[in-house]
């Protein structure tokens, strides 16, 4: 009876905390989507996403420019780090011996679990001067703290995230499949090239969905080199102030402003929208990697 | 006159040794058969003849194999070209991810044999009417392997549709196309029949017969009674060690070994 009962604890407990771990998502979209819905009352859906107007005093909540800043932060990111990821995870996957693979997913491994302010404290010491004497001599006023720097520390950032997956994803293909093409007289890029990438594709692009979710929602490291100027940035030496840096300087500070708590919460709910559906077709697409029917 | 010379040749995967001290040397244009229980080192044998063993990383080979007079385990020698002379069926089809026409179309690709020049030893067009003239000649060259593999008249109506469509069997069929069309002069086939039906099997195994006038054809087979069907030539291997091996009539008719008279009694297996 003893054995039984502890039995249906262990179940049970273990269940019910499952489901307050998968209810916190839905009460988390949902707690967002309440807080920002106010602000749509005296602010239209179009003005809120692509007015260029930012005025909390005066009740002007225009996103554009923090919503540009993230895209342009984050792409910017993703351009620097994805020839970086696809050759060294091709590297490590292909070429490394066992040996030099296990030490650099080790190190890998390691970078990724950095906290972000320690890449901010670097974005502030290295990347910002670097942009700034960039600039100079490229004739361009800029203090350095700008959408470059942003992109930078961000690329750095994701880089070990990618890459680990990456890897993961080429390893996944099978060996015969390499055989195949080796076995025929094709060089080790050769079989890379129209056997292993082909095959991997799909996972590949999920590795690089993941990391740009996770790029498009890091704040700290990013807040600190970017600038946090209110404006669209229109070239890449010029401040941002993207989206999580929005929310992360103000809320909290200026809440007798009214309507700013359901502006900065409007943000938050764009910010998760786009980082879920970014990682739910990752996802996605690597769970049907498995499947080699193509 | 023997192609590949093998001497001494001992290999080992980590600490296990799979090969022990084999000395061979494979006659010309015949099928030789490489028969023993399983785990004996059948395959590790095939695949030390083109160095796909290379693959493995723990793997550590010592003595000696000579292709044509060349050891093929010298550090310079073209890998490339060492597998497009000996070239290799595995024991299951991964068809590469590509049509059916662009499975057979790879391998004179990547080793420029693409052309006119593969097939009838002419030259190919004048430059202006190179693209054309070109695409006609490979389109003339799938067909060809194809039909040498027994494959053509099956799959003539969709040679575009993605080559993992075709059935377990065809891939096989089509698998030894694309060995075909690299124009090797050596085929290794490892149990190249097994995951098939017997349908499949028997058409396989018909080609063999028929390709044997223009290659050497060195099967391993777990199959005593496919040994005896195809087989001109008969390696025995048990347990890491190299048996008897002599032509397929005096193997099976006049045994020497105990070992090999248990084996084809099927006493052990």
């Amino acid at each position: 009876m003893k054995r039984r009962f502890k039995d249906i604890v262990a179940f049970a407990s273990g269940r019910l905390f499952l489901i307050f771990v998968n209810a916190l998502a839905l009460l988390i979209f949902c707690g967002l989507l309440l807080k920002a819905a106010p602000i749509l009352q005296t602010v239209s859906l179009t003005d809120l996403l692509f007015s260029s107007v930012w005025h909390p005093m005066k009740h002007q909540f225009g996103l554009f420019p923090f919503i540009v800043s993230t895209l342009a932060v984050t792409l910017l990111a993703m351009l620097m780090a994805i020839p970086v990821c696809l050759f060294a995870s091709i590297y490590l996957a292909e070429y490394a011996s066992r040996r030099f693979r296990e030490v650099s997913r080790l190190i890998i491994d390691i970078l990724a679990g950095i906290p972000s302010v320690i890449y901010g404290l670097c974005g502030i010491l290295v990347i910002v001067p670097f942009v700034a004497v960039v600039g100079e001599y490229l004739g361009v006023s800029t203090t350095g703290y700008s959408l470059l720097a942003g992109g930078l520390v961000l690329a750095v950032m994701v880089i070990p995230f990618i890459i680990a997956i990456s890897v993961e994803v080429l390893r996944m293909i099978p060996g015969p499949f390499r055989e195949s093409a080796l076995a025929l007289g094709a060089t080790k890029w050769e079989t890379v090239k129209y056997v292993v990438l082909k095959k991997a594709a799909k996972g590949l692009v999920a590795a690089v969905v993941l990391g740009f979710a996770r790029a498009f929602g890091e704040t700290m490291a990013v807040l600190m080199v970017v600038g946090n100027v209110a404006q669209a940035p229109s070239s890449i030496f010029d401040p941002a102030y993207p989206l999580p840096a929005l929310i992360a300087n103000n809320y909290g500070e200026v809440m007798s402003i009214p309507l700013y708590d359901a502006a900065l919460m409007s943000a938050a709910l764009i910010l998760m929208t786009v980082v879920a559906l970014f990682s739910l077709t990752a996802h996605y697409a690597l769970s049907r990697l498995g499947d080699h029917n193509d | 006159m023997s192609r590949i010379e093998i001497n001494e040749l001992c290999v080992s995967f980590g600490r296990n040794p799979v090969l022990k001290n084999i000395s061979l040397s494979i006659p010309d244009r015949q099928i030789i058969c490489i028969i023993g229980p399983s785990g004996c080192g059948k395959t590790t044998l095939l695949k030390s003849l083109n160095r796909l063993l290379d693959l493995n990383e723990d793997v550590s080979i010592t003595g000696d194999v000579r292709v044509d007079g060349q050891s093929i385990y010298q550090s310079r020698l073209d890998v490339t070209a060492l597998r497009k002379k000996v070239g290799f069926l595995p024991q299951r089809p991964y068809p590469l991810p590509m049509s059916i026409y662009d499975n057979v179309a790879f391998g004179p690709r990547i080793h420029g044999l693409d052309g006119l020049n593969a097939l009838s030893g002419g030259k190919a067009g004048s430059p202006a009417a190179g693209a054309k003239t070109s695409r006609k000649d490979k389109d003339r060259l799938v067909e060809h392997y194809l039909t040498l593999a027994g494959l053509w008249d099956e799959v003539k109506d969709r040679l575009s549709e993605p080559a993992a469509k075709l059935s377990i069997g065809q891939q096989q069929r089509l698998a030894l196309a694309r060995v075909l069309s690299i124009e090797p002069e050596v085929i290794l086939a490892d149990e190249a029949t097994s995951a098939l039906d017997p349908i499949s099997a028997r058409l396989v195994e018909n080609q063999f017969r028929l390709l044997k006038k223009d290659y050497t054809i060195i099967l391993v087979t777990h199959i005593l009674r496919q040994a005896r069907r195809l087989g001109d030539y008969i390696v025995f291997l048990y347990m890491g060690d190299l048996v008897e091996h002599k032509p397929a009539a005096e193997f099976f008719g006049d045994p020497s070994d105990e070992k090999t008279k248990a084996y084809v009694n099927g006493d052990i297996s």
